[in-house]
């Protein structure tokens, strides 16, 4: 199974931001990846999966994107912030920054009060835990964590703010599944799987405050890759 | 583990080999990396899961298992019990999205050349809405817990990717299930915590005939 990662032209990792703010390449190849995911079947990935190479059961093989997932190890060139493990920590903790940003700007717009308002500043701290932790793996690993990027975020209206936190929460699930198949370290895979289902849970209680499915996906949550997963934070990087 | 340990013969039978003190050692080793960081752990937990037999054949029947359980749970006892409201539309959605996962895990068994275990027979101690809702927070939050601690001695990246994409589901059941409690829709906060099968087998094996 091909994946989209071998296309990507690696960009100099310090400068990503800088990268994701002028290239509108990454927001083209963002808008033509989602449309064809939309017509994803987790039947026919199933079946790739293992190695069938029957498609008949789903008609919708041939479109399935290839889940990062499948990718071998060394896909470390589809990752600007790094090669294996640390990379991967260091692009989640830039996913983590931005979503702590976020939380922290809404709970300070005021916008949401009572158990609402009490919910998201829970979940900006959780989000904060997480960028601490992942702050800790990549230092204790020898690595030096990615800076802090500047997030600007609209949060004028509390329908908006809900709908955008649904978006970001259910786009941090998919990222991190989208890297759980490249993780090398056993230590590094629990730690990011422990990390993705609260990313889960998040999205799925921001759905029942925006009125919309808690499992957007159905039975089976698709996978982001790492350019999809950066073109869609790309309006949100200041 | 042996299988003399474990709180239900049909759960034994497909015993994940090794997974429960893998797991043991990795939580340990987390820890251990929460201080050190996880390069100081690395190669000790890797060295405890070369150690484990692994199987994911194995893994996968014991989801497969908690699946039919899950499955088993909305569908039949949800309509005995009698639902109503947002319960009921989950019930019936959730119910579905099970039998899904039931269908993706017996095909993926298969396609490992293994042999999907029978559906055991349940039962589960629910007669109102309230204590339906009850037990299915342990039931979905047990979930997550169960893969999110079986994930790491997976050996396949296709089985990976299929046991990430099913626990991301499970999780945010239990969310709508616990918000629907009036309880947390994080009860662990800002990392769920991996469960042993040991653990996973006190909550699931009980309802198990």
């Amino acid at each position: 199974m091909s994946t989209h990662s071998g296309e990507e032209s690696a960009p100099q990792p310090a400068g990503i931001v800088e990268h994701l703010v002028r290239d509108d390449v990454e927001r083209k190849r963002f808008l033509k990846m989602a449309g064809s995911a939309g017509a994803a079947s987790f039947g026919a990935f199933v079946l790739a999966a293992c190695g069938s190479s029957s498609s008949s059961s789903s008609s919708s093989s041939s479109t399935a994107p290839a889940p990062a997932t499948t990718a071998p190890p060394s896909t470390s060139g589809a990752n600007p912030f790094g090669s294996g493990d640390l990379g991967i920590l260091n692009y989640a903790l830039t996913l983590e920054y931005l979503e702590t940003e976020f939380y922290n700007k809404v709970v300070k717009a005021g916008l949401f009060s009572g158990k609402v308002g009490s919910l998201l500043k829970e979940f900006g701290s959780q989000e904060q835990s997480h960028v601490t932790a992942l702050k800790a793996a990549i230092t204790g690993a020898g690595g030096k964590p990615a800076a802090k990027p500047n997030g600007k975020f609209p949060v004028s209206s509390a329908s908006q703010v809900a709908m955008l936190a649904y978006t970001v929460e259910n786009l941090g699930a998919a990222a991190y599944l989208g890297q759980a198949g490249n993780i090398q370290s056993k230590a590094v895979l629990a730690a990011a799987l422990s990390i993705h289902s609260v990313e889960a849970r998040h999205a799925a209680t921001l759905g029942t405050l925006v009125h919309k499915s808690v499992v957007p996906d159905g039975a089976f949550a698709k996978p982001a890759d790492i350019p999809t997963v950066l073109a869609a934070v790309k309006p949100f990087l200041g | 583990m042996t299988n003399h340990d474990l709180a239900n013969p049909q759960l034994a039978a497909c015993e994940v080999h090794g997974v429960t003190r893998g797991a043991f050692i990795l939580r340990g080793a987390l820890a251990a990396g929460a201080v050190y960081g996880t390069a100081a752990v690395g190669p000790f937990v890797s060295q405890a899961f070369a150690q484990t037999g692994g199987g994911d054949v194995d893994i996968l029947n014991f989801a497969l298992t908690l699946e039919y359980l899950e499955a088993d749970f909305y569908t039949v006892k949800g309509k005995q019990v009698g639902l109503s409201g947002q319960a009921k539309a989950y019930a019936t959605q959730f119910g579905e999205e099970e039998a899904a996962h039931v269908s993706a895990l017996e095909a993926a068994i298969k396609q490992l050349g293994g042999t999907p275990v029978k559906k055991p027979k349940f039962s589960f101690p629910a007669t109102s809405q309230s204590s339906f809702l009850a037990l299915a927070s342990v039931l979905e939050n047990t979930g997550v817990g169960a893969y999110n601690g079986a994930a790491p001695s997976i050996s396949s990246k296709m089985v990976l990717a299929a046991a990430g994409s099913i626990v991301q589901v499970e999780a945010r059941h239990a969310a709508a299930i616990n918000l629907l409690l009036g309880k947390s829709p994080t009860p662990t906060a800002g990392f769920d915590k991996p469960l042993t099968k040991k653990q996973v087998l006190a909550a699931a094996g009980p309802l198990i005939k």
